[in-house]
Parts: structure tokens; C-alpha cells; sequence
């Protein structure tokens, strides 16, 4: 940059491009559409070979089409409940002119979750599973990775729960949950509980696992300042460990928060509980011709959100990292 | 002499899977306020486990060390340590790191606006002013050196430890460094204890080396006095017939009477760099 504008101030010509920048821009946006382009067409014409018994598997087009569809219906929808919602208020206004101590309520619409409802709703519950794992998993992983004793008594139950797929847990958390939340008036509903808990527990480990092994390997050399300084205890931690450890604690949250996004899905499509999961389900219970396409879209999209929070954490990686010259991907 | 800083009979086993191991035996040294004291010795020696041991770091098996008659058991801020990879936090300023010390040595007994001062004066005294903001990836193995210095200095320490505080640097920045240290230590009378593999080094910053024999089971073998009038010049004190002498014995305490046991070939080189009486060790290894 500071080249490039050196070189115009000596040449105002060559405010024009230089045909190697030209080339490089060129190579560096053409590479990825043609692989993109080449993927579109082994994939429209492979579909083509494949019969299933809801038709021919969906090409590109027919998963546009239907992407589209879905962004209309969700559009329909609100627009249903808005009527709705309009015409309850022009109801009251009448019981309320022809009787003004009657009391009015107004009720919720209660129209099918669209498939953008269920993304928010999926977006929401790993979210918030996460951040609270985290919240959990980062203090206890500086712990176990500041002592020898916490790690010894912790490390066992921690390669034991590891391996464990959060799905079996499953039953588990909704029989808890449904044992131990209950109240008349709900603020989060059970299934959302449900599926944010079985979250919660595969978010758990890599961010405890690797914020130790950070902890733990802070070099000696700064241990040693940290000790002829006497620093007190919150001190070294927030001055010494932490920052020393911040890169492996962020690989583990970009772990914590893939594994936690597949793992959603899947317990949502086993759990009926609302979500990109349950979209997916429904729409194989369904059985239409357009199932399949309807599916592929929320695959993708699926796919598309994964990458859109792995992009998210590496910002805020970047941001918290005092080292702006590593080379993070 | 009174002496101020005592290390009386120290002994110190490491455990090993064979069962402990004597690194250290009966080393006892008394060094006076103000002293200048270099420790030299082939590696492996227990140079460093000495100055860890006055550090704090490492708690001596057998013996002891005192500090104006207080025993020292535990790290502390009034023995700051110098260490030879300068080891600065990477993710604080030049300024940020000697402020974390100032921070913990002067908390409620200088203002905020003193402490300022006190770090911006500790990096002066280095020559560091013009880098106050700049990370230590920003800055050169010297500067960092300085840096690590200053933040010793900044601590107001009894005692100052340099683990081969310029090990690492060219031969320029080291005699830079070295000034630095003399004038600071002229100026603020601080007692030093420093490792150093330089004999000339040694030579020129100390009042007394102090010569260790080779593990295990080290110890003290000699002490030499340096009887050099201060300042020193060290352009000057090269024609000096006497600097020269103090050299000679160091060279050949180090290199005749506690020749490393090593391969014939390694002996025969280092036998032949102590003849052509080489400025510096043949290596640090």
C-alpha cells in the first residue's frame, strides 16, 4: 500500500494499475469462482444421474429456486401475522368502545416457525449454550492448568466425558429438564433447554482441555519474573497466563464452538426440538417433490452459518490478541 | 567488611530417577553493600543454580543465604533478577513491563505521577526513552537487554542478579551494555552478583570473581580480587599489565586447573584458544 503510493507519487501515471497488480487481482478473485463454478457443475450434473423416490436429486437451480421460496414464505408469514395482529387490535377497539371496563387481551400468532425462525432459534441456542460453557470451561481450565492437584483430581473425569457424543446425553438432559424446570410461568422453554444443555456439554472440553495445556505451558522464563515480582495471584493470572495462553485458549473455543454448531443439528433433527435440525426433519417427513431441494438449502446453509461463526471467533481472536502479527487461518 | 549479603555452607540435590543429585556443595561467600561480584565457571557448573538460589527460585538443600541478616527462602522484589534471555512480557510496552514492577514495589508509597516519572527516569538510565512505547518485537536483542535492566533497576533492589545478563548480544552492544552497567552501578552503588562465560567482562566489571569448579558436587574453587581503580576504561586498561595478569589467572583457573573433561578433539582446541589467549571462551556449550 505504502509502495503503491510512494511509486504514484513519484509517477502520477501509474495511478493506473500495474498489469502485475492487475494479474494478481485478477488470479485472486477468478481462482475461487472458478472452483466454485466447477463444483456447481459436477454438481448439477451428477444430480442429474441420481433418482430418488422424491424425484431427481435437486441441481443448483432447482436449490435456488426453492432458497427463494423459503425467503418468500418466510415473508408471507410475517405479513399473516401482522393481519393478524392488526385485527385483533380493531377487535379490541371495538369491545373496548362498546364496553370500556371489559378487559382485551391480545394473543400470540401462532403461525409454523419459518425457516429463517429457525435459523435465529438455532443461532440463539448454540449462542447461548456457548457462552456459557465457556464461562464455565475458561476459569476451570486456568485452574487445572495453574495446579498440579486440580489437574491430577480433574484430568481423569475430564478423558472420561471428552470421547462422550453430547447426543447421548440427550435423554439425559431432557428428563432432567423436564424434572427440574418446572414453573408455571417458563422463560425459556424446554425444548430450547434441552437443547442448549446438550450444547453446553460439548462445548465443555476443548476449551478446558486447551486452555490448560496453554496455562501450563507459559514459559518458565515469565514464571520466574512473575515470581521475583511476587506478583499476587490475580495479578499473574490477568498480566502473566492469560495473555501468554490466549492462542491456544481461542483454538479451543473455535473447536468448542464447530463442534458445538454440528452438534445442535443433530440433536435438534433427533429431539424435534425447533431449529435448523428440525427443519431439516420435517421437510423429510414431508416427502414433496421440493423436500429435497428444501433440505439442500438448509444444508448449505448450515455450512454457510459454520462458517460465518468460525469467521466471527478468528475476529475476535484478532481483537484480543496482543500479537497483530500472527498468522491466524 | 561487613559483610552484607552471606551465603553460608550452601548445598543444594536436584532428585533425579538415581536419587538426588549434589549440584551444589559448601559454597560459602560474603559480599559486601555495594559489591560487584562475577561468577564464572564452565557450564554446567551451578552458576546459575547459585544466583537462583539467592534469587529465591531454588531453595538451598543444606546452608543457607542472608541478607542483612534475614534469611532468604522465597523470591522477592528486593532481589531482582536480570535473566539472560532478557525475558520481557511480549505483550507489554517497554514502559508496561517496568511499570508492572514499579506497580508492585511502589504501590501506595509513590503517586501515580512519581511512579510515572520513576519508570520514564529507570528506562532513561538505559538509554531506552526513545522506545518507551515499542513492544519487545519492535525493539533489538539489545534494547530488550536494556529493557530488562531498567525494570530490575525500577524495583529499587538490594540486590541485583545478572544471569549472563549479555550473553546473547554482538560483541558491540555488549561492550555498550557493559558501560552502561558500570556507570549505573557507580551511580547507584547497588550490589551485583552477575554470571558471565566473558573473562573479559568479568575482568572489567568486577571487584571480585568468584571461580567455580566443575560439577558435580561444585563449589568455589578460587576468588580473585580485582584491584583496578574506578572508572574503568576499557580501551585504556587493555596495554594494563595488571588487567592483563587478572586475566591470565582467570584463563588459567578456567582452562588448566578446571579443564572440562571433554572429547580429545574439543580439548585440544580449547587448549589451543586458551594459549592464543583468545578474548573470549571458545563457546558457551
Amino acid at each position: 500500500m505504502n509502495a503503491t503510493l510512494a511509486s504514484i507519487r513519484q509517477n502520477p501515471a501509474s495511478l493506473v494499475p500495474s498489469a502485475a497488480q492487475v494479474r494478481q487481482f485478477a488470479l485472486g478473485l477468478s481462482l475461487p469462482i472458478i472452483g466454485i463454478a466447477m463444483f456447481l457443475f459436477i454438481w448439477h450434473n451428477v444430480a442429474q444421474l441420481i433418482d430418488t423416490s422424491l424425484g431427481k436429486f435437486p441441481g443448483p437451480t432447482q436449490v435456488w429456486e426453492q432458497a427463494n421460496n423459503l425467503v418468500a414464505e418466510h415473508k408471507e408469514e410475517r405479513q399473516r401475522a401482522e393481519e393478524f395482529y392488526e385485527r385483533q387490535k380493531v377487535r379490541n377497539a371495538e369491545i373496548l368502545a362498546a364496553d370500556p371496563s371489559a378487559e382485551v387481551k391480545i394473543r400470540p400468532y401462532t403461525g409454523k416457525r419459518t425457516f429463517l425462525d429457525q435459523i435465529v432459534t438455532s443461532l440463539a441456542t448454540v449462542l447461548s449454550g456457548f457462552v456459557l460453557a465457556s464461562l464455565i470451561a475458561i476459569p476451570l481450565g486456568i485452574l487445572i492448568g495453574l495446579n498440579q492437584v486440580v489437574y491430577a483430581a480433574f484430568n481423569p473425569l475430564i478423558q472420561l466425558f471428552k470421547p462422550i457424543s453430547p447426543l447421548a446425553w440427550l435423554p439425559l438432559v431432557t428428563m432432567v429438564v423436564s424434572a427440574v424446570y418446572v414453573t408455571n410461568d417458563p422463560m425459556f422453554s424446554k425444548s430450547f433447554l434441552n437443547s442448549m444443555f446438550t450444547v453446553l456439554l460439548c462445548c465443555l472440553w476443548p476449551t478446558v482441555v486447551n486452555t490448560a495445556v496453554g496455562v501450563a505451558n507459559v514459559s518458565k522464563d515469565l514464571l520466574n519474573v512473575s515470581k521475583v515480582l511476587s506478583l499476587p495471584p490475580l495479578t499473574h493470572v490477568f498480566k502473566i497466563v492469560l495473555p501468554a495462553a490466549l492462542p491456544l485458549m481461542f483454538t479451543g473455543l473455535r473447536l468448542s464452538l464447530g463442534i458445538a454448531w454440528m452438534v445442535l443439528i443433530a440433536a435438534e433433527m433427533l429431539a424435534q426440538n425447533p431449529g435448523l435440525g428440525k427443519f431439516v426433519w420435517d421437510e423429510f417427513q414431508n416427502g414433496s417433490s421440493d423436500s429435497l431441494s428444501r433440505i439442500m438449502v438448509a444444508v448449505l446453509a448450515i455450512g454457510f452459518i459454520g462458517f460465518l461463526l468460525d469467521r466471527a471467533m478468528l475476529l475476535l481472536q484478532r481483537t484480543a490478541s496482543w500479537d497483530k502479527t500472527a498468522i491466524l487461518r | 567488611m561487613k559483610s552484607y549479603l552471606q551465603l553460608s555452607e550452601v548445598g543444594i540435590d536436584f532428585p533425579t530417577p538415581k536419587g538426588p543429585f549434589r549440584a551444589l556443595d559448601k559454597v560459602s561467600l560474603d559480599i559486601a553493600q555495594g559489591e560487584f561480584i562475577s561468577l564464572i565457571g564452565h557450564s554446567g557448573c551451578g552458576k546459575s543454580t547459585v544466583l537462583n538460589i539467592v534469587a529465591g527460585l531454588h531453595q538451598a538443600t543444606e546452608g543457607g543465604v542472608l541478607l542483612e541478616d534475614k534469611e532468604v527462602n522465597a523470591p522477592g522484589p528486593e532481589r531482582a533478577v536480570v535473566f539472560q534471555n532478557h525475558s520481557l512480557l511480549p505483550w507489554l510496552t517497554a514502559y508496561q513491563n517496568v511499570e508492572l514492577a514499579v506497580k508492585r514495589v511502589f504501590k501506595g508509597k509513590k503517586s501515580k505521577a512519581e511512579m510515572r516519572e520513576w519508570i520514564t527516569h529507570n528506562l532513561e538510565l538505559v538509554h531506552m526513552d526513545h522506545a518507551i512505547d515499542k513492544r519487545p518485537d519492535e525493539i533489538s536483542g539489545g534494547m530488550k537487554q536494556r529493557v530488562g535492566i531498567a525494570r530490575a533497576l525500577a524495583m529499587e533492589p538490594k540486590v541485583l542478579l545478572l544471569d549472563e545478563p549479555f550473553g546473547a548480544l554482538d560483541a558491540l552492544t555488549r561492550a555498550h551494555l557493559q558501560d552502561s552497567l558500570m556507570e549505573i552501578h557507580a551511580d547507584l552503588g547497588n550490589t551485583v552478583i552477575m554470571i558471565t562465560h566473558d573473562v573479559d567482562e568479568a575482568v572489567l566489571l568486577s571487584d571480585r570473581i568468584v571461580m567455580m569448579t566443575n560439577g558435580p558436587s561444585a563449589t568455589i574453587g578460587e576468588i580473585l580480587r580485582i584491584d583496578l581503580e574506578r572508572p574503568r576504561k576499557r580501551v585504556e586498561l587493555s596495554g594494563d599489565a595488571r588487567y592483563n595478569h587478572y586475566r591470565h589467572e582467570v584463563l588459567a583457573f578456567l582452562y588448566e586447573r578446571q579443564r572440562k573433561v571433554e572429547d580429545i578433539g574439543a580439548q585440544k582446541k580449547s587448549r589451543e584458544a586458551a594459549s592464543a589467549s583468545k578474548v573470549r571462551l571458545a563457546s558457551q556449550a
